[in-house]
């Protein structure tokens, strides 16, 4: 069954072909079929692989990529229980939106281009978590970048939705160059980048070059800061959300932006040996969750919210593997996947009802209206909030509880991103859903529940939000830990595993949960009790309140001290350096000769009495130079 | 015998050019472009299958007064050069049967012509005859630039490019006949031939090294071209008819990268020692200034000439950044395959601002917009040779680029960073026009655009082709090198420390 893995891939990228050729001439029943088709039976072998691993490392080679001098690379696949495992979030979950997508984007005019996007990051994905080697790696976390920049410039009429595309794909190659430096550094040292190599090489050298090692790690988490929205180069993620939502629940949220987790996971014997980078992926990844998280109170754009609400999750994964929780922070990619998936897709569900509002001072009371969308986005908050026994209470838990071990600092910061998070989330449900409506008369009268296609694969995310704890029960019986083990086992020698006391992580739980009720509570009386509405105007806000609402302004930042500067430089340069400088030197040399021409043009006048002058000259000249 | 025939044939088919008239011309053309590009892929499996294969090379005595042959040779790394070249003719050629060209049986005797000098050129074994196809191929480019090409002082710009470039070669020239004068082939001769030259050069001191190592530097600099002998280039690529800027910049080019490592690196390994960093830096600030330069580009045709600039930028650095006590087979490798990605994307490239051109009547980045509504599949054909261009994986660019920036990061880490910036700067000014291009509401200008021909769409469909063939299948073109790269690196080390 493993050596059928390549047939994984394989399905997207026939789904992508068939449509991106033959689209414009099919139903779009047919190409609902095929996009999802070919997702769901690239599901089904996944879960074959899942089920026939037993817990063993295999190598499926498709054929020989390239090799010049030392450096050989196949095109093969590594298919142990980390890949596995995103294999089905991939694939499950790709599959769930797909069928989403069919409801959602079905009057859309770009529907076949939407779903060969689609497959083809499917496709991208895929390939990055299977490859074996990190160039095989870098072409599907380039290639889910060109899929994003496609998606996000879906509707590629608006010029704001183009602008917001480009910047998303540029940021990632800022990051990317990190990786691919990264890659150099790991090629130099290891001498290739196949992981089995490099990783037996690591776990054998480790003593010795620990800078090196700090330098890859670094380099590494610079794409990884890229691909995964950490700060700095987190901006792009948030006007992403002008891509169609699905994309959003997909690629924003669910897959795409978890890479960087699975690279650093990946690489775990690297980072384990490299301290002051794990150190500095904790720190990083603790100041992002805090950061977007208060970005996340004051948003009013229903998917900005998720969207920074992503940014701070994938702050805390990060604030995991910086502290030497890989299994946590897997954990939590796993559950952020169903329940961000999940509140991304009912928010596609709102909007949808509300004929494309995305401002929730203009929803309110949508309960009544919205049965299914209501009740799944409950359980979704509930479960990004942390609340017992839904499942981000688990791996949020998990991460905190290794922080712990780690600083308590760290922990009491990511306590306090947990009890913003329940705030802005339950604020978010609040605003939607309860109250009375705020919208216009018209969009009252649209009010409706999405048809099946999109209302079933909110069900199913809805349970899988409920339960997925059940992963990652604390105590002996961890499965994703034993599951997840034989990925990790050269990073364990390095490791003296502590397990948390339970008693004192049972505590630490108490303490998260009675944070986030306390937040919920907030939230409650603000918007319920008292029925407040975010302030219209950013005139009336607080002065802190809009530079938070403002972004802290990074967008304006960046644009002063980057973007403007290399234009207004560029174009200087080209005016005066370019134009006026190295091409005057060379012209300058041409008008010398030129003139140089013209002056000695001038002696040969044809006058015999000159010549025979200059020829007397000439000896005197001569016989002087010879005597003297 | 195969290789002397790859020079024999355009020419031949260039002659009978000259006593056809009309518009049949472009077809006869055609037929001996493709005749060639058949001969190609001959050449390629016979060295495939037989490396040292009779066929491939032709030695005559020359001017046996001054120790020239006509030896011509194909080996592995001349091979790839060799089916860029008859690759690319046939697509430019076809690139303009639908425009009306002045003279047409002429100007394709000249597109001929140069074919057989830029093959003579990638061919040659013996430095005088190198020498004179180099100079062979000058001449029909610039009557192709001067009399079918456009702008009011084409004639002065064409002079700039024709005399600095002269300029270049006379140093060339020179340096060639230092060398000449110092080998030894028994009896007091002299000899031309590559290996003589390789032998003679290797037993100058530093100082002669240098004076030799310059002198090469230059003209192939110029020809590629590097910063800052760059300025003939985007006016040049500017006024020229499109079909001459794709010989130029998808084939011409090349014959300085080709020189670099061909005729410099094991001609001169002490003074690549001693000023190595200094034209490795050279390079990596072509890739940055010309970057630079096109982020603020409003024609495109000048833009792409500017990212030429910066891509070349990138393969000269990996093949120069190389020293006798370490010299990196991947960089090497790397500047091959880039050589022909390259050549390709570009050509790709300037094919669509042609099609702008004739379309909309302006390649004003300001004043286009909104092509992707009138024309989807333009929009699609244009993306992949994009992507091309901005190597992302599994198109050609992207092995290339990263064996290249492999090699440069084993010469020094530093400069690799900032050559690395081409990842982020190519992104930026490549996104950046095609928005402006294409995406949008379209406007007046762009709203009767209309979908592309069967000629285009053939000539886009091949090129996007190969961009996703080698992306995913560059195997076949670097292992055929490979046996050659180790035997000249052996050669630019004699004594392998």
């Amino acid at each position: 069954m493993i050596q059928l893995a390549w047939l994984v891939p394989l399905l997207p990228l026939l789904g992508f072909t068939i449509i991106g050729l033959a689209g414009r001439k099919l139903s779009k029943g047919l190409i609902g079929l095929i996009g999802s088709g070919t997702v769901l039976g690239a599901f089904l072998i996944s879960l074959c692989i899942f089920f026939s691993l037993h817990e063993q490392t295999h190598t499926v080679q498709v054929f020989d990529w390239f090799a010049a001098g030392k450096l050989h690379v196949n095109f093969s696949f590594t298919i142990d229980p980390l890949s596995s495992l995103f294999l089905l979030i991939i694939t499950g979950i790709g599959f769930l939106i797909h069928v989403y997508s069919t409801g959602y984007m079905h009057d859309d005019d770009g529907f076949h281009r939407f779903f060969a996007y689609l497959n083809l990051f499917v496709f991208f994905m895929l390939l990055l978590v299977m490859g074996s080697s990190y160039l095989l790696m870098f072409v599907g976390w380039e290639g889910v970048g060109l899929c994003s920049y496609l998606l996000i410039g879906f509707w590629f009429k608006n010029t704001s939705y183009n602008n917001a595309a480009k910047k998303a794909f540029i940021m990632n190659r800022v990051g990317d160059l990190g990786f691919l430096l990264g890659m150099l550094l790991i090629f130099v040292t290891f001498g290739s980048l196949d992981y089995s190599t490099v990783f037996s090489a690591a776990h054998d050298s480790a003593g010795s070059n620990k800078g090196v090692f700090e330098i890859i790690a670094l380099l590494l988490f610079i794409g990884a800061m890229g691909k995964s929205a950490q700060l700095p180069l987190y901006t792009w993620l948030p006007d992403a959300m002008a891509g169609p939502t699905p994309v959003s629940a997909l690629i924003h949220a669910a897959t795409m932006v978890t890479a960087g987790i699975y690279m650093i996971a990946r690489s775990s014997v690297i980072y384990v040996n490299a301290e002051i980078a794990s150190e500095v992926v904790a720190v990083v990844g603790i100041a992002t969750a805090l950061f977007a998280a208060t970005i996340g109170l004051f948003q009013n754009d229903i998917k900005k919210v998720l969207a920074y609400s992503t940014v701070s999750q994938l702050g805390l994964m990060f604030l995991g593997l910086g502290v030497g929780s890989y299994t946590g922070a897997v954990f939590h990619v796993t559950t952020h996947a169903f329940f961000k998936a999940l509140l991304f897709l009912c928010a596609g569900s709102v909007i949808h009802a509300m004929s494309g509002e995305q401002d929730i001072r203009k929803m309110g009371g949508l309960k009544k209206f919205l049965p299914i969308t209501h009740l799944t986005f409950l359980l979704g908050t509930l479960a990004i909030s942390g609340l017992p026994p839904f499942s981000g209470f688990f791996s949020k838990d998990e991460i905190l509880a290794h922080a712990y071990e780690h600083n308590k600092v760290l922990w009491m910061l990511g306590i306090l991103v947990s009890m913003m998070t329940a705030f802005y989330m339950f604020r978010l449900y609040f605003l939607t859903f309860w109250g009375g409506f705020r919208g216009t008369q018209e969009q009252h009268h649209h009010l409706h529940e999405s048809p099946k296609s999109m209302t079933i694969p909110l069900l199913i995310l809805a349970a899988l939000s409920v339960v997925g704890g059940g992963l990652g029960i604390p105590g002996e019986h961890h499965w994703l830990e034993h599951f997840l083990h034989p990925a990790f086992a050269y990073t364990q020698t390095f490791v003296h595993h502590i397990t948390p006391d339970f008693t004192h992580e049972l505590i630490l739980m108490a303490i998260a949960v009675a944070g986030a009720l306390a937040a919920i509570y907030v939230a409650w009386s603000i918007y319920v009790k008292n029925k407040m509405i975010p302030v219209d105007r950013e005139e009336d806000m607080l002065k802190g309140q809009r530079v938070v609402y403002n972004k802290y302004y990074v967008d304006e930042l960046y644009d002063a001290v980057i973007r403007k500067p290399l234009d207004v430089l560029s174009d200087l340069g080209y005016r005066f350096f370019e134009l006026r400088g190295v091409d005057a030197i060379v012209n300058g040399f041409g008008t010398g000769v030129k003139w140089m021409g013209s002056g000695l043009r001038l002696l040969q006048n044809g006058n015999v009495g000159f010549y025979i002058f200059a020829m007397v000259i000439s000896i005197i000249l001569i016989l002087l130079v010879n005597f003297i | 015998m195969i290789t002397a025939s790859l020079i024999g044939l355009p020419l031949v088919f260039g002659l009978l050019l000259l006593f056809v008239k009309g518009e049949g011309a472009k077809r006869i053309a055609l037929v001996a472009s493709l005749l060639e590009l058949a001969l190609a892929g001959f050449a390629y499996f016979t060295l495939y299958n037989d490396p040292s294969s009779d066929l491939l090379a032709t030695s005559v005595p020359w001017i046996t007064s001054i120790g020239a042959d006509f030896h011509v040779s194909i080996d592995g790394i001349s091979i790839l050069l060799v089916l860029l070249t008859s690759f690319l003719v046939p697509i430019i050629i076809l690139s303009g049967f639908e425009k009306k060209t002045e003279n047409p049986a002429l100007f394709h005797a000249l597109i001929l012509f140069m074919q057989m000098a830029l093959i003579g050129v990638f061919t040659s074994r013996d430095a005088f005859l190198f020498y004179i196809f180099w100079e062979l191929a000058l001449i029909p480019i610039w009557f192709i630039c001067l009399i079918w090409g456009t702008g009011e002082n084409r004639g002065t710009i064409t002079f700039k490019f024709f005399v600095y470039t002269l300029f270049g070669s006379l140093l060339m020239l020179a340096a060639l006949i230092f060398v000449y004068l110092h080998t030894d082939v028994g009896n007091g001769l002299h000899s031309f031939d590559i290996l003589a030259m390789y032998k003679a050069g290797q037993s100058l001191d530093l100082t002669q090294q240098s004076f030799v190592f310059w002198g090469l530097f230059l003209a192939f600099a110029i020809k590629m071209p590097v910063f800052p002998f760059h300025t003939w280039q985007p006016d040049t690529y500017v006024s020229a008819p499109t079909q001459g800027t794709m010989l130029l910049s998808g084939i011409m080019l090349k014959m300085g990268t080709y020189g670099l490592l061909i005729w410099l690196l094991p001609m001169t390994p002490l003074a690549l020692d001693r000023w190595g960093m200094t034209v490795v830096v050279l390079s990596v600030i072509s890739i940055i200034y010309a970057s630079c330069m096109a982020l603020v580009q409003k024609d495109y045709k000048r833009l792409i000439a500017y990212s030429s600039i910066a891509h070349v930028g990138l393969i000269a650095a990996g093949i120069l950044a190389n020293t006798t006590s370490h010299i990196s087979v991947e960089g090497i490798s790397g500047a091959l395959l880039q050589m022909l990605s390259h050549g390709i994307n570009v050509v790709g490239l300037f094919f669509i601002a042609d099609i702008l051109m004739n379309r909309t009547g302006t390649r004003d980045l300001d004043k286009l917009g909104g092509i992707r509504n009138v024309s989807p599949q333009f929009a699609v054909l244009f993306l992949i040779v994009l992507l091309g261009s901005v190597a992302l994986p599994l198109t050609n660019g992207f092995v290339g680029e990263f064996l290249l920036l492999n090699g440069v990061y084993q010469y020094n880490t530093t400069l690799a960073v900032f050559a690395g910036l081409t990842v982020i700067l190519g992104a930026v000014y490549m996104l950046r026009s095609y928005q402006s291009i294409m995406l949008g509401e379209s406007n007046a200008v762009t709203s009767s655009f209309g979908a592309l021909t069967s000629n285009e769409k053939t000539i886009l469909v091949l090129i996007c082709a190969a961009v996703l063939i080698f992306g995913v299948f560059p195997k076949p073109l670097l292992s055929i090198a490979q046996q050659d790269i180790e035997i000249l690196v052996k050669t630019i080390v004699p004594i392998n420390p």
